[in-house]
């Protein structure tokens, strides 16, 4: 395939595990978080780490939006659409998340509630239009790459003048919840959080740009590599890394630059600054409440959100207490050492962030980490 | 062969089914003998008794039943009709079987076309014709308007087996060659290509196909070698091959380069964000085959034209966790595991 076989290259691979090889210290151990799960995915679908020196150890962060969306926010969902007048569309990885005491939208569908899969923003407004005295809510999710859609919908719904369609907001924000896993003070009073450097976002920064991370890695000391999503990205990214740490470095790098640039993409900042606006703390599953991580919609657009407009609100739901997915998404403890891994909590039935998507770190363990050998606890 | 009596013609160009063609009296009378046996026609169906009755030779028999709700009812490469034939006729012929008798029953829903009902009754008899079986039971069922998607089939088929076969997905030992009759993902990729919300532009047409004389061919090149055999429906070949790593205590490990995939259906499926292993085929078989027969078998598949791109993708390997492993691409090596999810309901 033209323009992806490129990055795909087995050749130029082996060159780059040979440069990261050459370049690593036996002396120490590189511990680096790749921040998204494409790139999680990217290091398990073509066995990445079969390809890094053994002390090179890759930790998957919490950038899989489904999985950091905690068990309140389904909830909500649910509470909105059991209304008999809501039509809610959702994308189709929604489906299965956990909301509290078994519920999730794939439960409401089965009873009988009116919840469309759609693969755009755009089929929101197809629907809307074909079920006039309908009320149609878009469940908004994710991180800047996925909101200048949903800013541009509500532009579309404002000027065509819709009266039925509304946004249930959920989306959130990469460098506060990267800020939140280094700020643990829980953490840092046990020696700092263990983790090197970071591979940052690849479609988030095409938005929001490099500059955003700056701070972090002035403030945290820690070396921020801005990569693409293919394989060679990666490999890449984690030789600029290794380089940056051996050189006491922590400077926010740019591997993608062929999509993103250090002030990302004005237009589409443009637009989501005109539609949205910071909430105060938002909570993620698996690191609480998150102070300026998630958007709610300005008072101007007031209408338009489904929050307002069915004066629904947020009831927490408290995380399994055993959940260990706060220190593991740290890269502090491994998914072994959580109680609940592999007895209650498995990809069937998971019960926190790290074991929702396919490529959690706890559901990645389960699958992958087996087959390299370790310990992983039996079912008791 | 219509039946004398009716008052009028059955409105095949614009008529459309009514809750009366279901009903047990003329309409229903009418509708069976002016359009299914039209399209099946048979001596058992002429017979026009509530059960077809056939002899039987000594030996083994195989049975199998599999409903059909596919969704668009027409697609690229087929329809719910030819795609419901061939897909019974592939589960009897996995186990070595020659298929023979099929039965159908429909459940269509109240205001369906006459003319789609008759496309889809002919491409079933064109199936069942060109993989040499005879559909000889039917039933026929109206639901009031909403309470079906157009149509469902269900369809249930019998063959015989011939003396001192028995494949089975428990018998397949270390060393064993894994064999792939072709490119993979391709009826899946059709039927998206179509779905209302996600459709795109593709020239992949389904694969959807009659296996029998494949598996007869494969059979007769590598004669006691075959462990056994399935076609990768739903869940694909990452299903099918988790399946008998299960079944038989062993664990597979695939070469990624080795495995067939045209570049149109790995294009949807990068865009897709799905993996062709875990799509949906139709036409095609996966078999594990000892290593001594596999050369032979892989070569007489070749040859055959439904598997002129048939390849040897891995072998069984001991592993306690009965993994299929995969070295990628790439190099490196990852586990191809079973869907956790829904990849795309209704798909076959």
């Amino acid at each position: 395939m033209k323009y992806s076989d490129e990055f795909r290259d087995k050749i130029i691979a082996q060159g780059l595990a040979r440069a990261i090889d050459a370049e690593v210290s036996s002396q120490r151990a590189y511990r680096f978080m790749e921040f998204c799960g494409g790139h999680t995915h990217a290091i398990s679908r073509y066995g990445l780490e079969d390809l890094l020196p053994a002390n090179v150890r890759m930790i998957h962060g919490p950038g899989c939006p489904v999985c950091v969306l905690p068990a309140s926010r389904i909830d909500m969902a649910i509470r909105l659409v059991d209304r008999p007048e809501v039509t809610l569309c959702v994308y189709g990885d929604l489906m299965r998340a956990p909301g509290s005491q078994g519920q999730s939208l794939l439960r409401a569908k089965a009873l009988g509630a009116d919840i469309r899969m759609v693969y755009s923003t755009l089929d929101a407004i197809r629907l809307a239009e074909q079920m006039p005295g309908r009320e149609v809510v878009f469940f908004a999710i994710g991180f800047e790459t996925t909101t200048p859609p949903t800013a541009n919908m509500i532009r579309i719904a404002e000027s065509k003048r819709m009266e039925g369609l509304s946004v249930f907001c959920n989306h959130v924000l990469t460098p506060s919840a990267m800020h939140s896993i280094l700020e643990n003070p829980k953490i840092r009073n046990t020696g700092g959080v263990p983790i090197d450097g970071f591979i940052g976002p690849a479609h988030v920064s095409t938005i929001i740009g490099t500059q955003p991370y700056e701070p972090l890695a002035e403030q945290f000391e820690k070396p921020i590599v801005v990569a693409g999503f293919e394989p060679l990205d990666v490999l890449q990214a984690i030789l600029m890394l290794v380089r940056q740490v051996n050189q006491h470095r922590y400077e926010v790098e740019n591997q993608y630059s062929r999509a993103v640039t250090r002030e990302g993409n004005r237009r589409a900042k443009g637009e989501v600054s005109q539609v949205f606006e910071l909430r105060d703390q938002f909570e993620w599953r698996g690191l609480g409440l998150v102070p300026n991580s998630g958007l709610k919609l300005k008072r101007s657009y007031a209408k338009f959100d489904a929050e307002t407009r069915f004066a629904t609100r947020d009831m927490p739901v408290a995380d399994n207490p055993a959940c260990e997915c706060c220190a593991i998404l740290r890269g502090a403890k491994r998914p072994v050492d959580c109680k609940l891994f592999g007895n209650i909590c498995t990809p069937e039935t998971p019960i926190g962030a790290c074991m929702v998507s396919s490529e959690g770190a706890c559901a990645a363990y389960w699958t992958y980490g087996r087959v390299r050998g370790e310990q992983v606890r039996q079912r008791s | 062969m219509s039946m004398k009596g009716y008052p009028r013609k059955l409105d095949v160009k614009s008529g459309r089914v009514e809750l009366s063609h279901g009903s047990g009296g003329r309409a229903m009378a009418q509708l069976i003998s002016d359009l299914f046996h039209q399209a099946f026609g048979n001596e058992w169906l002429a017979r026009c008794n509530d059960q077809a009755a056939f002899d039987v030779s000594a030996g083994r028999m195989v049975m199998t039943t599999d409903g059909y709700v596919v969704t668009p009812l027409f697609f690229p490469g087929g329809n719910i009709g030819s795609m419901a034939v061939h897909g019974t006729i592939n589960d009897v012929a996995m186990s070595g079987a020659r298929p023979l008798y099929l039965s159908a029953s429909f459940i269509i829903e109240e205001g369906f076309h006459f003319s789609d009902l008759k496309t889809i009754a002919d491409s079933m008899g064109a199936a069942a014709r060109g993989g040499g079986v005879h559909i000889i039971a039917g039933d026929t069922k109206v639901v009031e308007r909403g309470k079906a998607d157009g149509l469902f089939i269900s369809v249930a088929g019998i063959g015989f087996v011939a003396d001192g076969l028995d494949l089975s997905a428990d018998k397949v030992r270390v060393g064993d060659r894994v064999l792939v009759s072709g490119s993979l993902g391709d009826h899946g990729v059709a039927i998206m290509s179509k779905r209302q919300n996600v459709a795109f532009q593709t020239e992949i047409v389904s694969d959807s196909a009659a296996l029998h004389d494949l598996v007869a061919v494969m059979l007769a090149a590598g004669p006691g070698g075959i462990r056994v055999m399935r076609d990768p429906t739903r869940g694909g070949l990452a299903a099918a091959l988790n399946e008998i790593a299960h079944q038989s205590d062993v664990g597979f490990h695939l070469q990624e380069s080795t495995i067939p995939v045209k570049p149109a259906v790995a294009a949807a499926c990068e865009l897709l964000g799905l993996e062709p292993i875990h799509v949906a085929n139709e036409g095609k078989l996966v078999a594990i085959v000892a290593p001594e027969s596999a050369d032979a078998v892989l070569a007489a598949m070749k040859a055959h034209p439904l598997a002129s791109d048939a390849a040897d993708i891995g072998e069984a390997v001991a592993d306690d966790h009965k993994f299929v492993q995969m070295t990628t691409g790439f190099g490196g090596r990852r586990v191809v595991d079973w869907l956790w999810g829904e990849q795309l309901p209704r798909i076959c």
